[in-house]
């Protein structure tokens, strides 16, 4: 390899240095008696020599950089693999106990008798899931629209920086709102509209409130992503040919954007089904099917925060607790195999 | 159109106002500069500053970790290092993680203290839990600003003698500098509103954690604690950690717009 | 043309990209110290013959590279040479210019910096000299540190010459340099060209016959990737050989 001459002395240089800190290192071992201080005089000089080394072979610096980053992505994949062996292991130690039909098609969660049932949990989860869901796609797409097709500028830039900072905002800060003014309304207006008068307001249909304005943000601002990625010229061949603004919309932003906002949905979904903080706040924490949606339940992200201080005092809970983070762990898993399936079939029908 | 637009401003809207409301009228300077300590949880005096202490003592290493391995990963995605099929599974695996709900990092991260004897919660799970919540969010803003550094850049740095290694730090690590930037700030907003992952790793602590097995007060946690309080007095104290908490997340989302915009001086387009 | 004056040769090169050829057999000589032109129809396969000079080609995926290419008598696909070593002798100017995301300065100081020492004084000797060499130093002097983005485009593109002869490279590949420049950025640009081939082997891609009249010493003539004519710019321009050299000179095929 070409070593150009100036390189060259600053390598001699350095390298005269650490040997005279080697010569030092061995001097106080000798003379002085002292092993600290060789020891830190011998990793001197050693690192000298290492950095001057990697310096002047660009190569091995090549080398050893790439290295480092194959090591660290080993490390992550490691790291995802225990977690996944981590729940499995955990889950064991209660399927020996407990079959998984019982587990998960029993309503009864009682854990001082060691029984863990998960059925009326897994309908909580669902149910609450599901009605944000149905009150937030809609609302998100529509506003999605709004923001990248009908407002003017000035607007669009206000409401843009504004979503995305909504976006990062807390869950317990959602949670202790919800709480303040939810809570109160859904107890003395919605429920009692709806012809429930006993709920406490602790019921699903708060938690589905909340998440559904937890995931607004979400949905929306990967929604405007992908619609303000649609080519111009697509949006003018159909008002070209003479269709309105909304027809547009319809048949072509939509269709043309499938993919993304799919994918918008997918982790709008996600989001909602994990949430745990602010969940728990507000449905109630009972692990029952509630008969009306205003009465109180249970998802199962909530029953972990809400039963993991009883840990210690009971073995199997610990257990059961596990396998309720892999069944989120599956779900999650399962959701991004068929989002993942999705996008690639979408992606292949509709290129545009 | 525009009735969902007016739902959804109007319920952030509401959201923030009302925290901001609540909080700013029961936040005391007293609440800044003290530790809880004796009765906070009580109704009367002290403060919460250890958990504010606690949450920065949790988010900033978490960050720190989360940022060297997301980047070392990110730049690793490149079709230079890996050949696609790789790369995507690899890809696939970040999605997953980024997808777990925090609490399942949380109790993955409380079944391996158990498994080491340790009980209560400590310092060290806490950031290994906020650690392995924000490799995927810090990977993926990366990832996507790598994705989309020109490709006659990177052979235009090739062209010079650079190695694979010398591109990616000086030339790609510099077009890609505000989606790293975005990165760190969106994965430290994210790790210091969490709640769920540190609930069940970090315990609670009225003092400064002096170690890194101490247990230690978070923000995000002892909100979920002041509210689940009977009392009104001391729920309102919830609003106030909750307006702290807001500000500081508001404060990181206007560095990032900042910064992003500083750090794009350079860009080549 | 003596044996010596040659400074690339290819032998048997094929190159396909997802399994589709895109250069088929390409045997040519280029030579030391002169401007090559390599002109053809677009999407022949010019820019992948002048990157697969310098190994570019590898960095992007699914490419099957056979052959050799011969570069100061040694074949440069052989496995195991440190590639960056390869293409720090040949310097690229794309067609868009791509200055890296630093200030002026440090643009020309990067190629320096890496190869020939840190030491501050030389690199300034070296970025003022290379700046100069490309007509951009009066240009820039008062701004060395101001983001090299905000540079017009013709400006950009001498930067990058600047950056590439920085490097000391022996030689200058250029993929159709001049089309995203005006006119009067172009005819700079092909000056420099002129007067850069005393000291550099120089590679031209252009798809303008006339620019290639104008420069070339050497022309190479691909048509859908194969070589159909090569050889002295005079003799490929006054007597075309091959019907398709002829119908391209004429304007047929373009």
């Amino acid at each position: 390899m070409h070593i150009n001459k100036a390189s060259a002395v600053v390598k001699k240089k350095s390298f005269l240095s650490a040997l005279l800190i080697l010569i030092l290192s061995i001097l106080s071992l000798f003379v002085l008696k002292d092993i600290a201080l060789a020891l830190i005089l011998l990793f001197v000089a050693v690192a000298l020599i290492a950095v001057n080394f990697l310096i002047i072979s660009r190569r091995l610096f090549d080398v050893l950089g790439t290295r480092f980053m194959l090591i660290v992505v080993l490390f992550v994949l490691a790291l995802f693999f225990l977690l996944i062996i981590v729940l499995l292991n955990g889950s064991g130690i209660l399927l020996e106990h407990q079959s998984i039909g019982d587990l998960l098609f029993s309503s009864a969660w009682k854990p001082f008798s060691n029984h863990f049932g998960l059925f009326a949990v897994i309908i909580d989860t669902l149910i609450v899931t599901a009605i944000s869901m149905v009150i937030a796609v809609p609302i998100s797409l529509l506003t999605a629209v709004y923001i990248t097709e009908y407002a003017p500028t000035r607007l669009r830039n206000m409401i843009r920086p504004f979503i995305d900072v909504l976006a990062g905002v807390p869950s317990v800060v959602f949670g202790l709102c919800a709480l303040l003014v939810f809570i109160p309304v859904v107890r003395d207006y919605i429920a009692p509209f709806f012809g429930v008068v006993t709920s406490s307001g602790f019921c699903l249909f708060t938690a589905s409130l909340i998440l559904s304005i937890m995931v607004f943000p979400i949905i929306i601002s990967l929604c405007v992503e992908s619609f303000s990625s649609i080519p111009l010229a697509l949006k003018e061949a159909s008002l070209s040919v003479g269709a309105t603004k909304w027809e547009t919309v319809k048949k072509v932003i939509f269709r043309a954007s499938g993919p993304g906002v799919l994918s918008a949905i997918f982790l709008g979904f996600g989001r909602a089904f994990g949430e745990t903080i602010a969940v728990s706040m507000v449905i109630g924490n009972q692990e029952l099917i509630p008969r009306t949606l205003f009465g109180s339940g249970q998802t199962l992200a909530s029953l972990i925060a809400n039963n993991y201080t009883e840990v210690a005092s009971i073995p199997l809970l610990a257990s059961a607790l596990i396998f309720v983070a892999l069944i989120l762990f599956v779900v999650v898993l399962i959701f991004n195999i068929c989002g993942f399936l999705v996008l690639r079939r979408a992606s292949k029908r509709w290129k545009y | 159109m525009l009735a969902s637009l007016a739902i959804v401003i109007g319920s952030l809207i509401l959201i923030v106002s009302v925290i901001v409301l609540n909080g700013a009228s029961s936040l005391s300077l007293e609440m800044l500069t003290q530790t809880s300590e004796g009765s906070f949880y009580l109704g009367s005096g002290g403060g919460f500053l250890n958990a504010i202490v606690g949450s920065l003592l949790l988010a900033l290493p978490a960050t720190a970790f989360a940022f060297i391995i997301s980047v070392c990963i990110a730049m690793y995605l490149q079709k230079e290092f890996i050949p696609s099929r790789f790369s995507s599974f690899i890809r696939i695996c970040l999605d997953i993680m980024w997808g777990i709900p925090s609490i399942v990092y949380g109790v993955f991260a409380l079944t391996i203290m158990i498994a080491l004897g340790l009980h209560g919660g400590s310092v060290l799970f806490g950031i290994f839990a906020l650690t392995l919540l924000e490799i995927p969010i810090i990977t993926r803003s990366v990832d996507e600003s790598i994705k989309v550094v020109p490709h006659g850049l990177k052979e235009s740095a090739y062209s010079l003698g650079s190695t694979r290694f010398e591109t990616s730090l000086h030339v790609v690590r510099r077009q890609a500098m505000p989606g790293i930037v975005a990165g760190i700030l969106l994965g430290f907003g994210r790790g210091i509103g969490d709640a769920a992952s540190i609930l069940l790793t970090v315990g609670d602590s009225n003092y400064f954690p002096t170690s890194v097995l101490d247990q230690t007060a978070a923000l995000p946690t002892i909100i979920l604690n002041l509210a689940g309080m009977p009392e009104k007095t001391v729920q309102n104290k919830a609003y106030a950690v909750a307006f702290v908490l807001l500000l500081i997340v508001l404060s990181i989302s206007i560095l990032t717009r900042y910064f992003t915009k500083k750090s794009s001086k350079y860009i080549i387009k | 043309m003596s044996k010596s004056a040659i400074q690339i040769e290819t032998r048997g090169l094929n190159v396909s990209f997802h399994n589709s050829p895109v250069l088929k057999d390409i045997n040519i000589e280029i030579p030391a110290k002169q401007l090559t032109a390599i002109i053809g129809p677009s999407g022949c396969g010019k820019t992948t013959l002048l990157k697969s000079f310098n190994r570019l080609l590898e960095i992007q995926e699914d490419v099957k590279i056979s052959g050799e290419i011969i570069v100061d008598g040694k074949d440069i696909m052989t496995s195991g040479l440190n590639v960056p070593d390869i293409r720090k002798k040949m310097g690229l100017i794309s067609q868009k210019p791509y200055p890296l995301p630093m200030s002026i300065f440090e643009n020309v100081a990067y190629g320096l910096r890496i190869h020939h020492g840190k030491n501050p004084k030389k690199v300034e000797e070296g970025v003022h000299h290379c700046l100069q060499e490309v007509g951009l130093w009066n240009e820039v002097k008062d701004r060395l540190h101001d983001p090299a983005s905000r540079l017009s485009v013709g400006q950009q593109q001498r930067l990058c010459l600047a950056r590439a002869i920085a490097v000391k490279p022996e030689v200058i590949l250029c993929d159709e340099p001049t089309s995203a420049l005006d006119p009067i950025a172009a005819q700079q640009i092909e000056r420099l060209l002129l007067k850069l081939k005393k000291d550099f082997t120089v590679i031209l891609v252009t798809h303008t016959l006339r620019q290639a009249k104008r420069v070339a010493d050497y022309v190479i003539f691909l048509y859908f990737g194969m070589v159909v004519e090569h050889g002295l710019a005079d003799q490929v321009f006054n007597d075309p050989k091959s019907p398709e050299m002829k119908a391209y000179l004429s304007g047929e095929i373009s």
